[in-house]
Formats: structure tokens, C-alpha cells, sequence
């Protein structure tokens, strides 16, 4: 058969249609982290998606709705946040240099958010002193909320909010990935 | 209600090794390479523009179609005439660019689409923005101009 798409030409296009511009959201699936695989997308703005086990259907469904439809697989664009990514899960960066993009959440949420990269590597915070510094000393569950639905964990360190108790809580990636995350920081034990 | 807008990765994958393959019967593998290219980052320019997700293949092999005649058109004049009274094996279409220069934009459209690509008159009709019988009767009424035209 002369006629397949080589997997070069299909390359070829993805990285074509990246470098004109044309897409409103790049991504693409990291397969084998420490952490399991990550479905991660970035636009013109900065990094808008890290999910965990990504169920690709519904995340580029989702993608398209908030962003636009021009949501295409592209390793290039996403090439800083991985090598950032590959860093941090190594133990060898405590911050993150890629921007978060959060046009598409509301307003409550980009206010939690923006206070939430604030809490360093390694430190944690509890959801009430999260609500307290954004003006709501009473909305530790709308605090919580906003965490579940953080569109780019990791980067914005929503594990590093823990309850009041001490106790982890949750964690949209799962438990067991908030306990490693913090053990990779030195923040447990 | 009509099928909303996927994706493009979702559109590109369902698509790519068709577009390639109608491609590559038209202007050889190594042409076909870069057409495919430009087909994609054409259908990706227009994409935000689409009002709903129907017949998004006869679009996209439209769109892969006027590449095609574009390129026939700029390489035209640097090939070689064929001798008068070989038989020209060449791809329908091939026959059909000169020979519809003439014919108004939408009459032209159907008949190439119609004889030059044989896509149906509801792929057709999607293409070029309006129904399936309106396509019928562009394509019969530029089959009966150029009739005409050669008599």
C-alpha cells in the first residue's frame, strides 16, 4: 500500500498546524510519569489541563467547549510542561515557571487559585485558611470545591491543602497520589 | 438537531487516511504529502467557522479537491501536451478543470464534485452550502451549458 499516512507525515501536520497558531487547545498524553499517565493541554495562554487517567473522549469533548474546537494532539507545545513536569516529579524543581491558564473558570475559583500558587513547595495549608485569605473565613467547603476542580493540579498545588485536622481529605487524582506528591516534597512524616 | 462541531483531532483522525489516499490517486505520493498538509491546515483555518458537524467528509474531500486543482493548474504549464490520440488515463477530474473554466462558480463546483470526484448530490449539496436537489440542478444545468458551449 503507497498510500498510508506515515506516522512522519502525520507529525509533520500536528507540529504544522502548532507553529501557525491555528489550534485553541494543543495536548497530549503522558504515558508513564511516577505518577501514572497525565493527560495535559496548553493554549496560547498557558497550561488550561492536567488530568489524571484521562479518559481522552470526554477531556477533548471538555477541552473543545471551553476553549474552541480546534483541540489537536501536538507534542510540541507541550513539550515545556513536560520537561517542567519530568523535573518536578524527579525532585529536581520546587517551582513552576509555566502559566496557569484560567480564562474559563469563574471568578471564585481564579481568586482560590491565584492565592493556591502561592503555598510553597513542601508547606501545606488547610482549605478554612485558604477561604480566610480570599475574604470567605466561612467558605472552607466552597474552598474544597474549587481544589476538586483545580484544571491543572500539580502545577497549582491544590495537594498541598490539607484539612484542618491534618488529615488529607481528597484529592481529584486519588489519595494515594496526594500522599506521594507530598512525600516527594518532604511534607509527610 | 444537527450533529454539533467534534473536536478536531476527532475530525482529522476519522478523515486523515481518506483524504490521503483520494490524494495520492490524483497527484502521485510525493505531491500528495504536502496537498495533505495544506488540506488539513485549510479545513483547521475554516474549522471555527462551521456551524454544525454534518457532512464534514464531503467538506474536507471538498476542500482537498480545490488543492488538487490548484495544483494541476500551477504545474499544467510545465508539463509535456500528451500526444493528440493517446488515451488519457488520467483522473477525471483532470478532464473536467479545463473543460468547467468557464462555468459559473457553483454550476462548475457541482459538476466537478458530481463527474470529477463522483461524490453524491447530498455530500454535494453539504459542500457548497445548500441542499441536495439544489446540487442536482447546478450540476444538470452546468452538464447542459457546457453542451452547448461545445456545439
Amino acid at each position: 500500500m503507497t498510500d498510508t499516512l506515515s506516522p512522519a507525515l502525520d507529525e509533520r501536520f500536528r507540529t504544522a498546524a502548532a507553529d501557525e497558531g491555528l489550534l485553541d487547545v494543543a495536548y497530549d498524553v503522558l504515558a508513564d510519569t511516577p505518577i501514572g499517565p497525565l493527560l495535559v493541554g496548553v493554549t496560547d495562554q498557558g497550561v488550561c489541563r492536567i488530568t489524571f487517567d484521562p479518559e481522552p473522549e470526554r477531556e477533548l469533548e471538555l477541552l473543545a467547549r471551553l476553549y474552541g474546537p480546534r483541540v489537536l494532539r501536538a507534542s510540541r507545545p507541550v513539550e515545556r510542561l513536560r520537561l517542567e513536569l519530568g523535573e518536578y516529579l524527579d525532585g529536581r524543581r520546587r517551582h513552576f515557571d509555566v502559566e496557569p491558564d484560567l480564562r474559563a473558570m469563574p471568578e471564585f475559583n481564579r481568586r482560590v487559585l491565584a492565592r493556591l500558587a502561592r503555598v510553597e513547595y513542601g508547606s501545606t495549608t488547610t482549605y478554612g485558611a485558604l477561604a480566610t485569605e480570599v475574604g470567605h473565613a466561612r467558605a472552607a467547603r466552597a474552598v474544597g470545591t474549587v481544589m476538586n476542580r483545580n484544571p491543572v493540579p500539580i502545577v497549582l498545588p491544590c495537594h498541598r491543602v490539607v484539612g484542618a485536622s491534618g488529615k488529607l481529605v481528597g484529592y481529584g487524582g486519588g489519595l494515594d497520589r496526594k500522599e506521594q506528591l507530598l512525600r516527594l516534597e518532604g511534607a509527610l512524616l | 438537531m444537527p450533529a454539533a462541531v467534534p473536536p478536531f483531532e476527532r475530525f482529522y483522525e476519522a478523515h486523515k487516511a481518506e483524504v490521503l489516499r483520494f490524494l495520492g490517486r490524483r497527484l502521485g505520493r510525493e505531491r500528495a504529502e504536502d496537498a495533505f498538509q495544506e488540506t488539513f491546515l485549510r479545513a483547521l483555518r475554516a474549522y471555527p467557522r462551521l456551524e454544525h458537524g454534518e457532512h464534514l467528509r464531503a467538506w474536507v474531500l471538498t476542500i482537498a479537491g480545490r488543492i488538487v486543482l490548484d495544483d494541476v493548474r500551477r504545474r499544467r504549464p510545465h508539463e509535456e501536451l500528451p500526444e493528440l490520440g493517446t488515451v488519457d488515463a488520467g483522473p477525471a477530474f483532470q478532464d473536467l478543470a479545463p473543460l468547467t473554466d468557464d462555468l459559473p462558480p457553483k454550476e462548475r463546483a457541482a459538476v466537478v464534485l458530481r463527474y470529477g470526484y463522483d461524490l453524491g448530490y447530498d455530500d454535494i449539496g453539504a459542500a457548497l452550502g445548500s441542499t441536495e436537489e439544489a446540487a442536482r440542478q447546478a450540476a444538470s444545468a452546468g452538464v447542459r451549458r457546457l453542451r452547448k458551449e461545445r456545439t
